[in-house]
């Protein structure tokens, strides 16, 4: 398992570099979008209207972050449950975003699209949101404000810590459940 | 009668989210370090090393221990001679969530369940009440997070499926849920009573404190159990392999009718968070 410091926006080249398991430091700009954020690109892109964001080459991190304290760019921001936006994930990665950060589970659909369009799915430590906000040196409310926690944000990040879960080769890292048939 | 003013249930109710939202409880922290001790994934070790990290970072700094502050869930017991005075009490305990999310900086995660519209300050909360003899009032407060709850299930068994049906059915929930709910988890399960009092006894037997021994033995016993079942599943932290998918199961149970055999099971994530006060 390797370790690489990679910098957004991320490209086809690097990404299929990267092999489940591996350690990634993520510096740059990276988009915050959940359930009800993902909603509104998907009507966007359904209207022809442009996203607010670049897609191309973009990492998107699964996260409704707690308001920002006095003297802090941002509260608590670990991932949320990423299986909820599998739905949406793969016309997204058609369109070249080229990340998402979450924790859980991602659908046969997913794996499939990281495959035909080169994308990973990097697991960030759930519960840890208050370690990995240290990792976060600005956030800014670019779309949608009105979904306040579900807004859709820019976050500088410097060395946010990921785990490879999922490759553009078809690996996974998480285990399967030993002893049950599901 | 005791007459207490509402205005101390909001104050105790507002200080109770920002709290548990803020420290972890001391049985949570002693079990995420037996975890730490008992695995020998390296990948397993260094997630309890970030769990650790953030538990200090949290209480130092005041940052939410997880961004997901929770749906406000309220266990409150009352002494039927106690009376309240100001406001009722259900209304009291609303305000003071509404007043402990605000001042704490927690996030507002309540909506229309159809309309997706954000309540802006994260009630309703959840209340269950019991009355009891006395003056009394305690109230347990647990910030139940949507991931771990999004993996909770609830099943009327039959009789002939009995015992061996409810083990299976348990463990195959914790499988099902993989590294979804945030492992290590706390695993309630609400064996009995009806439709709807199952889910309540496993979600307030999540309460109970790690470690404790459950009065019932046959409950006992099973806690065991099942726990070791769980962790054989080898899901491990985060899903990424170990001996600790779960830290403990926790188990109430209630008479059922002769038909039913029903089977809640409540997850909770590494993130336990909650806390009781008496006033």
């Amino acid at each position: 398992m390797a370790e690489y410091n990679l910098t957004t926006p991320l490209t086809d080249a690097l990404v299929r570099d990267l092999r489940a398991g591996d350690m990634v430091f993520l510096s740059g700009t990276i988009y915050t979008a959940r359930d009800a954020a993902h909603k509104r690109l998907m009507e966007l892109l359904d209207q022809d209207k442009p996203l607010p964001f670049e897609i191309s080459g973009s990492v998107i991190y699964y996260v409704g972050p707690t308001p920002a304290p006095p003297g802090r760019p941002i509260g608590s921001a670990g991932p949320t449950t990423s299986g909820r936006m599998d739905i949406y994930t793969p016309r997204l990665h058609q369109l070249g975003c080229k990340a998402t950060i979450g924790k859980g589970r991602r659908n046969m659909a997913v794996r499939q699209a990281l495959k035909d369009y080169g994308a990973v799915y990097f697991g960030a430590t759930g519960g840890a949101g208050a370690l990995l906000s240290q990792c976060i040196t600005a956030a800014k409310v670019i779309a949608f404000e009105d979904l306040g926690p579900e807004a859709i944000r820019a976050l500088t990040v410097v060395n946010f810590p990921l785990l490879v879960v999922n490759d553009s080769h078809g690996q996974e890292l998480y285990v399967q459940p030993k002893g049950l048939v599901p | 009668m005791r007459v207490l003013d509402a205005q101390t249930i909001i104050d105790a109710v507002a200080a109770m989210c920002i709290r548990a939202n803020q420290i972890l409880p001391q049985d949570v922290r002693q079990f995420l370090a037996q975890g730490r001790a008992r695995e020998d994934n390296p990948a397993a070790q260094e997630i309890f090393g970030q769990l650790t990290k953030n538990y200090e970072l949290a209480e130092k700094t005041g940052l939410p221990l997880c961004q997901d502050t929770g749906l406000a869930v309220f266990f409150v017991t009352m002494g039927q001679d106690l009376c309240v005075q100001g406001m009722g009490l259900t209304e009291a305990i609303q305000a003071g969530t509404r007043q402990g999310y605000a001042q704490g900086y927690l996030r507002n995660s309540v909506c229309d369940p159809l309309t997706r519209v954000n309540t802006n300050d994260n009630t309703p909360a959840i209340i269950h009440l019991d009355l009891v003899p006395g003056d009394q009032l305690k109230i347990a407060f647990m910030a139940k997070g949507g991931g771990s709850e999004n993996m909770s299930t609830m099943v009327m068994l039959t009789p002939a499926q009995g015992l061996e049906g409810l083990k299976e059915f348990v463990v195959r929930t914790v499988a099902q849920a993989g590294p979804n709910p945030c492992p290590p988890i706390i695993v309630g399960v609400g064996i009995g009573g009806s439709f709807d009092l199952a889910p309540i006894l496993a979600k307030k037997a999540l309460l109970r404190p790690l470690g404790d021994i459950n009065p019932d033995p046959r409950l006992e016993a099973l806690e065991q159990e099942l726990l070791a079942s769980i962790n054989q599943l080898g899901i491990g932290p985060m899903g990424l392999g170990g001996k600790t998918t779960a830290l403990d199961v926790k188990i109430a149970m209630h008479p059922c009718h002769i038909a039913s055999l029903p089977v809640a099971v409540n997850i909770q994530c590494h993130s336990a968070r909650h806390e009781e006060v008496q006033l």
